[in-house]
């Protein structure tokens, strides 16, 4: 199992690409972080998620 | 007046009045930047939602510098991979280091802040740390690289105003960076009185947010702290302790 946003998701063995094809995201609107690194966007097609890996998508809200 | 330029980071900027984007329609930030003749305005950072949804980033006008905040940081660490997160979204790399243990008064960990802002400054970030005014955390922060130093005046969305004004006025007098009093400006007034101090800059987004009309209420806003800044650099009259001082010539009067 993978955790996206806490939320427990059987995506193992998936790229970064292939889980974000499946959403809404909007990728140039998004960052990615996995396991608490950076995922640049031009390594989302490489970067295999193993079971166990902690991932946070994030984007911009209004704030002070 | 005209080459009186708030500089951050080695960036220029002409507005002194940095603008908050949150508790508001997105629809209204547009009117907002310009009736505040904004040139920075904060996001926040969080979870995106899986619904496709629409952007802040679609409401803010070309050529606004983004201040990403770290709120929600509860410690250094935290507040580091907000903010390499916030770069990562590609919109520059300022970003405004908020740390909060506390949830009730929502008042900043200044020793967190100072250790945050020193791994940050050395990655390259334009570092603008949101702090309880203390000299000697000031001048921790200056020495671990950051590019302003942003006291609060009173607690986060109070709207209280300049109740820490003693201590902002030391930080201005002592600290060789921008003053920006962040947090709780509640009126134009407060902020105007800020800039009279000499604080570099405001930033306000309650005092908007919560205002009757908030694209007015950032115009009015913008015009106090020109008028502040216009004052401060005109320098002050003098304040008499005791006594009077006539205005009128005490020679020529009407009588013998």
């Amino acid at each position: 199992m993978v955790k996206i946003n806490g939320e427990e998701l059987n995506i193992a063995g998936k790229t970064v690409a292939e889980y974000l094809a499946t959403t809404n995201y909007d990728p140039k609107r998004i960052a990615v972080e996995r396991n608490g690194d950076i995922v640049p966007k031009a390594q989302y097609g490489e970067t295999v998620l193993k079971d166990g890996d902690s991932v946070e998508v994030v984007s911009f809200v209004g704030g002070g | 007046m005209n080459n009186d330029k708030l500089i951050i980071g080695g960036h220029e900027f002409n507005s002194r009045f940095i603008l908050g984007s949150g508790k508001y329609s997105m629809k209204l930030i547009e009117a907002a930047v310009k009736d505040a003749g904004a040139e920075i305005i904060t996001l926040a950072v969080r979870r995106a939602n899986t619904k496709a949804q629409e952007s802040i980033l679609d409401y803010i006008p070309e050529g606004i510098t983004l201040l990403p905040n770290t709120s929600g940081a509860r410690n250094a660490e935290e507040a580091v991979r907000i903010a390499r997160l916030a770069r990562e979204l590609g919109c520059g790399n300022f970003v405004k280091i908020e740390i909060m243990r506390d949830s009730k008064y929502l008042l900043p960990d200044n020793q967190e802040t100072i250790k945050a802002t020193e791994i940050l400054a050395k990655e390259g970030f334009v570092v603008m740390p949101y702090m309880y005014p203390d000299l000697n955390v000031a001048r921790d922060l200056v020495n671990a690289g950051a590019a302003s130093v942003m006291p609060l005046a009173s607690p986060i969305g109070s709207n209280k105003g300049l109740a820490t004004k003693e201590f902002i006025q030391i930080l201005i007098d002592e600290i060789d960076l921008p003053i920006i009093v962040d947090a709780g400006i509640g009126r134009p007034s407060q902020a105007c009185e800020a800039m009279e101090m000499g604080a570099a800059a405001i930033m306000a987004n309650t005092a908007l947010a919560t205002a009757g009309d908030l694209p007015m209420m950032a115009s009015a806003f913008k015009n106090a702290i020109e008028a502040g800044r216009k004052a401060y650099l005109s320098g002050l009259g003098r304040v008499l302790t005791r006594g009077a001082s006539a205005s009128d010539p005490l020679t020529g009067f009407l009588r013998d």
